[in-house]
C-alpha cells in the first residue's frame, strides 16, 4: 500500500507492539505504518476512545486507568504481544522504555525491543555510576564527588577541593528532588544535610553526591544513534535550556551561538559515551554547558527516544523511528557520520495543561475545542509546521496520565524564521476548555532575549513576569465578546429547544419590539484577570446592535459601539463582526469548566477567556447561586477520601472530600454552613469537573442553629 | 437582434425565467423626491408615536418604579423579555391603550402589558399586570386589554402565561369593570374555557392577588408564586381584621409557603423573580404538544425560505403623503411588503379600485385585499370573489385599507351597490382563514366593514400613524351634519349666519379628525396598535405566524348573498 520501500530495503518486522500511549504511540504507529509494518497496541481503560487505539491496527485493552495497572504491566504487554505474533516492541518514552525488567523479558520472549540493550540502559541508570564509566572513557564530567564514603567530613573535604557554587544531590535522585544548592563552604554541610533527609524520604537511600555547580549553564543534549554492527553517529545537538521547575519548555536544533569545532567535539563525545556503555538505537546524550568557560560536561544519558527528537528530525531531514526500527530488525544504520547534514533551524514548543500564571499549576480538563493551524503536517517531519498529538476533542487531559497537550514543531531556513513561524503556529493552534501554556509559549517566543538566543536553564524563572502577565483585551474584543454571548445565547435557542416546531418568521431572532429598541444587560468576567464587564445590548434595525460598555466603581463612564452585521458560521466556530466600522474575525469555543460557562475568543493571534457563572441553583434571599451548597468536583481526578457523611452538619470551609489528580490532592471544601445531604462522593471513583459530590443544606442549619 | 425579437421568432421558452410578477412600480421609485417628502413628513409624527411609546414604557414612572423596584420586582415588559427565547420578537399589543383615557388619571399601556412572543421554541400569550400603574389594579380599559389578548390567544391557540401583580379590581370605577359580561369575571371564563381546549394557562405571582385577582392563580393549570412578593388571598388583612378580628400578616395568610406547601393553591415555590421565570420556562419547556397544531392542519408551518422584497422597508415610510386628499401608490406598499416583491393580481382589469392577488410574506402565501379608490359595485363583487376563492382554499386574507367608501349617486344606489356592497362583507364576515387588517390611510364607513375592521374579528388589525378612521371624513361629516343643522334651524324659522356656520363646520371637522386618529383608536383598543411603517412586514409576518398557529382548514360556510 503506502509502504515506502526506502533505499535500506524492507524493514524486517512483522508486526509492531506500541507499548504506549498518546502522541508518541500515533507517531511510531504513523512510521510503521509508512513502512508497511502491521501494528498493534494497547490501551488502559480510561483511553478506550483514545486516538492512539483508534490508529493500531489491533488494539488490547489492558487493564484499568492507573499505568501500574495497564502500561506497566510487562505480563500484560508481553502477552498482548506473543498472541498477536509481534516480533518488535516499541516502548515509546515513559513507562517501560527505560526499564531493564521489560527489554530482558523482551529479549526472553524473542521479541526485538525497540531501544537499547538492557545492559546499557542499567549502565547509564545510576548516575553516579555512568559518570565513572564517563569519566574512563574520557567524555568530559562535572568535577564532583561521586564516592561511595558517605562520611560527612569526607564530602565536606570533597567539596572544599572542587569550589564553589556546589550542588548536593541525591545518588537516586530525579525531577529536582534532594537537591541543594550551597554558595560557599559555609553553607554545605546544611546542604548535605537537607538533601540527605529529602532522600530519605523520597527515594529511601539517603547517599548523596557532590557536583560543581554551573551558574548559567545551558543545556545541551546530542542525538545519538547506533546499531547492532559497531556504527554509531550523532544527529547533531538540541538546546533545551527552555525549562521550568527542571522541565523542557521549549527545545531547538541546532545549538544557537556554538562553533562547528565545539559541535563535533560534543557530538564525537557523545558517541563516545553510547559507544562506552555498548549503546545500540536512539538514545540521548544530555550535557550541561557553561556559558561563561564554554565548557561542557557529561550530565546522563536517556537511552530512549525522546520528546524532543522532531527537532532533530525537522534538521535532519530524517524519520528516527524508522531508524530505531531498522536498528532493531537488526540492520545498519540507513547513514554514516559523513553523510549526514544539518539544514535549517527548528523548534519545538510543549504545549502542557497548566497554568503558568499559577506557578505552572497542573490543570487537568477536558479539552473542549482543539483545532490545529492549517496546513501542519503531523507524525512526519515533512512539513515546515508540525503538530504531534495525541488528543482529540473531549478526551481527558492530565488526570490519569501527563499533562502534554501537544508538541508544536516549527522550521525554517534560519533561527529567526523559524521562530516566527513558531509564534503564528502557536497563534493558529486552538485549544480550549482547560488552562494551558499556550500563550505563556508565544510570549517566549517573542521575548527579546529568547529571539537574541540568551539561553540558559535559568531564563524562564528570570523572566516569569513579562512571560505570563495576561494580555489586556481591547475594546473592541471586549465587544466582539459581548455579542458572541449573544449569537450563542441565540444559537442555544434555536438548538435545545424543546419545541422543534419551525415558526417561520419567528425564528428570526431580532429581539424585534414594536415602537422601542429593545435592550438587554449582559455581564460576565475577563478570565485572565476575573475583571468583571458589563454590557448593554440594544437590538436595532437590520440586526445591528448599539452596544453600550459600562464601567461600574467609582469612576463609572460608559462607551458605545455600533456592531453590524455579527453572526456566527456554525462549521469553523467562527464569529464575526463589524465594529464600529471595523470587522472582526474570530474563532470561538464554548464550554463548561466547573461552575462556570467559559467562552474562548481566538482574535487577531491572541486567546481570551471570559467566563460567566451557571445557575445551579436560587438562594432563599432570591439571588441566583452557581454553587449555593452544590459540592462540585474542582476538577478531574479520583476520590481518594471522603471525610463526611450524610446528615453531618459542616461549617463553611470545612474539608469534604479528597481528590487526587495529576499526583496531586486536592481538597473539596463546604461551599457554606449547613448539613451534608445528597452524599454521592464516594471513595475510588473517578469524577470529572463539575460532577455533584454532595450538597450542603444552608436551610437545615439555620434551623438547628436556632434551636440551639 | 434583441432578446425580444428571439422570443417572437421561436416562441415562448420554458427556460426563460419568468419574473413578470415582481412588482415595479413607476409612481414610487425608490428614493424619488415624493417618498422623501413623505418619509419626511412621517418623522414628526414617528418622533411622537415613539415618545408615547416611550414614556408608556416607564409605567407608572418615577417614585412608583423605584419602589417597584426596591422589593426585586422587575418592570412587566422586563418580565416578559426574561420569559422570552434570546432574540425572541414581541408583537405587544394595544401599547396606547388607555392613553389620555380617564382624564387627569394616566393609565400608561392600559396598566398592562400584553403580547405574543416565544419561549423554549413555541408561540406564547403573555399577560403582565404592571403594579406601577396604580397597583396594577383594572381599569375597564385594563379588562378590555386582558380579555383582548385572551381573545387573541385562543383564535391563535396559545398557551396564556399570567404574570400576576394586581391589587384587582380599581374599586373607583367597579360599576365599569365587575359586573358586565365583558368584565372582570369574563377572564376567569375565558381560562376556563381555553384550558377546556387544551390551551395551557399558566399563572406567575409575582404580587398580590386580591379577591378576584386570586382566581388567576387559582384558576391556572399550573402557578408559581414568588417567596415574599406574591400573596393570594380572596381577602386581604385589612379585610380578614375587619371581618373577623383575626390580626395576620399577608405572608402568613396567603404566602408562596402557605400556598406551596399548605392549601395548594399554587404548584411552584420561586425565591425570586428570575426563579419563578426559569421555572415559567421549563413549564412552558413540557408542555409536549398541547395547544400545538397537528401535521393534519395546514397550519402545520414548514418554513420555506423567502426572499425579501427589492426594497428596503424605510421606504414605507414615504408611501403616503400627509395630505390625507391626495392619491397614493398602493401596490408600491404590495412592492416593499410581499417576498421578493412578486405579486400575482387577480381580476386586475375588473373593479379596479380594489386590488387583489396572491404573494406570500415570509413564505407564508396570502391573499392582498387592497383598496386603491372609492369601492364600486364590480370592486366590491371581485372582492367578495376573492375572498371566498382564499377561504376555499385556506390561504389567510390581509386587508390594507384606504377607503373613502362605497360610491354614492343616484347611478350606484340604482345600480345596486349595497347589495354589492354586502356580498363583500357577508363574504368578509363568513371567511374562515385567518385575516388582518392594516389600516395605511383612510377608514371610513361602510368600506371599513368590507375591509374587515374591527367589527369582524380580523385575528389583528393595525394603524399606520397617519391613518384616520370614522363613520365618514371630518369635512363630509362637517357638510352633513351643517345641512341638517340648517335644516333644522329653518324648520324652527331661524336664519344660520355664514361665520357661525362656518365655526361650526371647523368644530365638527375638527372633533372627526381628532377622534379618528390613531393614538384616539388605539386608546380605545379599536385597533391592536399603531405601528411604523417600516415595521410593516414584520409585523404583518409575526401575526401571520400567529394567526395561522391557531388555524385549521375547513369547509367554508357564507349566509344568503343578495344577488
Amino acid at each position: 500500500s503506502a509502504a515506502e520501500v526506502s533505499s535500506q530495503g524492507p524493514v524486517r518486522i512483522s508486526k509492531l507492539l506500541v507499548a504506549n500511549r498518546g502522541e508518541i504511540a500515533c507517531r511510531v504507529i504513523t512510521t510503521a505504518q509508512r513502512l508497511g509494518i502491521p501494528t498493534v497496541t494497547v490501551f488502559s481503560e480510561a483511553d478506550r476512545a483514545a486516538l492512539h487505539a483508534r490508529m493500531a491496527d489491533e488494539a488490547f485493552c489492558i487493564g484499568p486507568a492507573a499505568a501500574r495497572d495497564s502500561y506497566l504491566r510487562m505480563d500484560r504487554i508481553l502477552y498482548v504481544a506473543q498472541e498477536t505474533g509481534a516480533s518488535a516492541v516499541h516502548p515509546g518514552y515513559g513507562f517501560l522504555s527505560e526499564n531493564t525488567a521489560f527489554a530482558n523479558q523482551c529479549q526472553e520472549a524473542g521479541i526485538a525491543f525497540v531501544g537499547p540493550p538492557a545492559a546499557a540502559i542499567a549502565a547509564m541508570g545510576s548516575k553516579s555510576e555512568a559518570k565513572s564509566l564517563m569519566a574512563a572513557a574520557g567524555v568530559p564530567v562535572v568535577p564532583g564527588y561521586h564516592g561511595s564514603d558517605q562520611n560527612e567530613d569526607r564530602l565536606l573535604e570533597e567539596g572544599r577541593q572542587m569550589g564553589f557554587p556546589i550542588l548536593v544531590k541525591a545518588v537516586m535522585g530525579g525531577g529536582g528532588k534532594g537537591m541543594k544548592l550551597a554558595m560557599s563552604a559555609a553553607d554545605l554541610r546544611e546542604a548535605i544535610q537537607s538533601a540527605r533527609r529529602e532522600a530519605a524520604a523520597s527515594f529511601g537511600d539517603d547517599r548523596v553526591l557532590l557536583e560543581r555547580f554551573i551558574e548559567r549553564p545551558r543545556h545541551i543534549e546530542v542525538q545519538v544513534f547506533a546499531d547492532m554492527h559497531g556504527n554509531a553517529v550523532y544527529l547533531y545537538e538540541r538546546d533545551c535550556s527552555m525549562q521550568r521547575r527542571h522541565q523542557k519548555v521549549i527545545e531547538e536544533a541546532p545549538a544557537p551561538n556554538i562553533s562547528e569545532a565545539f559541535r563535533s567535539s560534543i557530538g564525537e563525545s557523545a558517541v563516545a559515551a553510547a559507544k562506552a556503555v555498548g549503546y545500540v538505537n536512539a538514545g540521548t546524550v544530555e550535557f550541561i554547558v557553561d556559558t561563561d568557560s564554554g565548557e561542557y560536561f557529561f550530565m546522563e544519558m536517556n537511552t530512549r527516544l525522546q520528546v524532543e527528537h522532531p527537532v532533530t528530525e525537522a534538521v535532519t531531514g530524517l524519520d528516527l523511528v524508522e531508524w530505531q526500527l531498522r536498528v532493531a530488525a537488526g540492520q545498519r544504520l540507513p547513514l554514516l557520520q559523513p553523510q549526514l547534514r544539518l539544514q535549517g533551524h527548528a523548534f519545538e514548543a510543549r504545549v502542557y495543561a497548566e497554568s503558568p500564571a499559577k506557578g505552572f499549576m497542573p490543570s487537568p480538563g477536558t479539552i473542549a475545542s482543539w483545532r490545529v493551524p492549517t496546513g501542519s503536517v503531523a507524525f512526519s517531519h515533512k512539513g515546515d509546521v508540525r503538530v504531534d498529538s495525541g488528543v482529540q476533542q473531549g478526551d481527558q487531559v492530565g488526570v490519569n496520565y501527563d499533562p502534554m497537550i501537544a508538541k508544536v514543531i516549527a522550521r525554517g531556513v534560519d533561527r529567526q524564521s523559524a521562530l516566527q513561524r513558531m509564534h503564528s503556529a502557536l497563534s493558529d493552534l486552538q485549544v480550549s476548555g482547560l488552562s494551558t501554556n499556550v500563550a505563556f509559549l508565544k510570549r517566549l517566543c517573542q521575548h527579546p532575549a529568547f529571539e537574541a538566543a540568551e539561553l540558559d536553564t535559568s531564563f524562564i524563572a528570570k523572566h516569569m513576569d513579562d512571560l505570563v502577565e495576561p494580555s489586556q483585551p481591547g475594546a473592541d474584543v471586549l465587544a466582539l465578546a459581548a455579542v458572541t454571548w449573544h449569537l450563542t445565547a441565540l444559537r442555544a435557542a434555536e438548538e435545545s429547544s424543546p419545541n422543534k416546531a419551525q415558526l417561520g418568521p419567528w425564528d428570526v431572532l431580532d429581539s424585534f419590539r414594536l415602537n422601542h429598541v429593545h435592550t438587554e444587560a449582559a455581564q460576565f468576567l475577563y478570565a485572565a484577570t476575573a475583571q468583571p464587564l458589563q454590557f448593554t445590548l440594544s437590538f436595532l434595525r437590520r440586526g445591528d446592535i448599539a452596544l453600550k460598555s459600562i464601567s461600574a466603581g467609582e469612576a463609572a463612564s460608559s462607551q458605545e459601539c455600533m456592531v453590524r452585521g455579527a453572526s456566527l458560521r456554525k462549521e469553523h466556530s467562527a464569529v464575526s463582526a463589524e465594529i464600529d466600522g471595523q470587522r472582526l474575525n474570530a474563532s470561538y469555543s464554548l464550554h463548561d469548566q466547573g461552575d462556570q460557562q467559559v467562552l474562548t475568543l481566538w482574535c487577531r493571534g491572541e486567546m481570551y477567556e471570559f467566563s460567566k457563572p451557571i445557575i445551579r441553583s436560587w438562594a432563599k434571599s432570591g439571588t441566583v447561586l452557581s454553587s449555593a451548597g452544590t459540592v462540585l468536583s474542582p476538577l478531574p481526578g479520583k476520590v481518594i477520601k471522603v471525610l463526611v457523611k450524610d446528615g453531618d452538619a459542616v461549617e463553611e470551609g470545612e474539608s469534604l472530600v479528597v481528590l487526587e489528580a495529576m499526583k496531586m490532592e486536592h481538597t473539596v471544601r463546604a461551599p457554606c454552613g449547613g448539613v451534608v445531604t445528597q452524599l454521592v462522593a464516594i471513595e475510588g471513583a473517578q469524577v470529572s469537573d463539575g460532577v455533584n459530590l454532595a450538597f450542603i443544606d444552608a436551610g437545615q442549619q439555620s434551623v438547628g442553629a436556632s434551636a440551639a | 437582434i434583441t432578446v425580444s425579437s428571439i422570443i417572437q421568432a421561436v416562441g415562448f421558452s420554458s427556460a426563460a425565467r419568468d419574473e413578470s410578477n415582481i412588482l415595479s412600480s413607476t409612481i414610487t421609485q425608490p428614493l424619488s423626491v415624493k417618498i422623501q417628502e413623505n418619509a419626511s413628513a412621517l418623522s414628526t409624527v414617528l418622533d411622537e408615536l415613539y415618545g408615547k411609546v416611550a414614556r408608556v414604557c416607564e409605567g407608572g414612572g418615577g417614585k412608583a418604579v423605584e419602589r417597584h423596584r426596591s422589593r426585586n420586582k422587575l418592570l412587566p415588559r422586563e418580565r416578559i423579555a426574561a420569559l422570552l427565547d434570546p432574540g425572541s420578537p414581541l408583537i405587544e399589543l394595544s401599547q396606547l391603550a388607555g392613553f389620555n383615557l380617564y382624564g387627569r388619571e394616566e393609565v400608561p399601556s392600559g396598566g398592562i402589558v400584553t403580547g405574543i412572543g416565544r419561549v423554549q421554541g413555541r408561540l406564547v400569550a403573555l399577560v403582565a399586570n404592571d403594579a406601577t400603574v396604580k397597583g396594577g389594579t383594572y381599569y375597564p380599559i385594563t379588562v378590555k386589554k386582558h380579555l383582548r389578548l385572551q381573545e387573541v390567544a385562543e383564535m391563535c391557540r396559545l398557551p396564556c402565561i399570567y404574570f400576576v401583580d394586581s391589587g384587582g379590581a380599581n374599586l373607583p370605577r367597579q360599576a365599569d369593570v365587575f359586573p358586565d359580561r365583558d368584565h372582570f369575571g369574563r377572564i376567569f371564563y375565558n381560562q376556563a374555557r381555553m384550558s377546556a381546549k387544551g390551551l395551557p394557562q399558566i399563572a406567575v405571582v409575582m404580587g398580590s392577588c386580591t379577591a378576584g385577582g386570586a382566581y388567576v392563580p387559582a384558576m391556572a393549570d399550573e402557578s408559581i408564586i414568588v417567596r415574599g412578593n406574591g400573596t393570594i388571598f380572596l381577602g386581604g388583612p385589612p379585610l380578614v381584621k375587619a371581618a373577623t378580628g383575626e390580626d395576620v400578616s399577608a405572608e402568613d395568610l396567603g404566602g408562596a409557603q402557605l400556598h406551596c406547601s399548605t392549601s395548594g393553591v399554587t404548584d411552584h415555590l420561586a425565591e425570586s423573580e428570575e426563579h419563578a421565570i426559569s421555572i415559567a420556562r421549563s413549564i412552558v419547556g413540557n408542555l409536549s404538544s398541547a395547544g400545538q397544531p397537528g401535521p393534519e392542519h395546514a397550519a402545520a408551518q414548514v418554513s420555506v425560505p423567502w426572499n425579501e422584497p427589492l426594497h428596503p422597508p424605510e421606504e414605507l415610510r414615504g408611501m403616503v403623503p400627509s395630505d390625507t386628499r391626495q392619491p397614493w401608490d398602493m401596490r408600491g406598499v404590495l412592492e416593499r411588503v410581499l417576498d421578493g416583491s412578486r405579486f400575482d393580481e387577480f381580476k386586475k382589469l375588473y373593479g379596479s379600485t380594489l386590488i387583489t392577488g396572491f404573494g406570500s410574506i415570509c413564505g407564508q402565501t396570502v391573499g392582498i385585499v387592497a383598496n386603491d379608490g372609492i369601492l364600486f359595485s364590480e370592486s366590491a363583487l371581485k372582492g367578495a370573489h376573492f375572498i371566498q376563492l382564499c377561504s376555499q382554499r385556506g390561504v389567510p386574507l390581509i386587508f390594507l385599507q384606504n377607503i373613502n367608501g362605497f360610491m354614492v349617486g343616484q347611478k350606484y344606489e340604482a345600480g345596486g351597490i349595497a347589495k354589492d356592497g354586502a356580498k363583500m362583507v357577508m363574504a368578509v364576515a363568513n371567511a374562515q382563514v385567518p385575516k388582518l387588517t392594516l389600516i395605511l390611510g383612510g377608514s371610513f364607513g361602510a368600506g371599513n366593514y368590507g375591509m374587515c375592521g374591527r367589527a369582524f374579528s380580523p385575528n389583528f388589525l393595525f394603524m399606520w400613524p397617519n391613518a384616520r378612521i370614522s363613520v365618514m371624513g371630518g369635512a363630509q361629516a362637517a357638510s352633513v351634519l351643517s345641512q341638517v343643522e340648517e335644516q333644522k334651524r329653518s324648520r324652527e324659522g331661524q336664519r344660520w349666519e355664514g361665520k357661525e356656520r362656518d365655526n361650526f363646520e371647523q368644530k365638527v371637522a375638527a372633533r372627526y379628525d381628532e377622534e379618528g386618529r390613531p393614538e384616539f383608536a388605539s386608546a380605545r383598543m379599536w385597533d391592536d396598535g399603531v405601528i411604523d411603517p417600516a415595521d410593516t412586514r414584520r409585523v404583518l409576518s409575526l401575526a401571520l405566524g400567529a394567526a395561522m398557529h391557531g388555524y385549521r382548514h375547513g369547509t367554508p360556510h357564507y349566509g344568503v348573498f343578495r344577488m
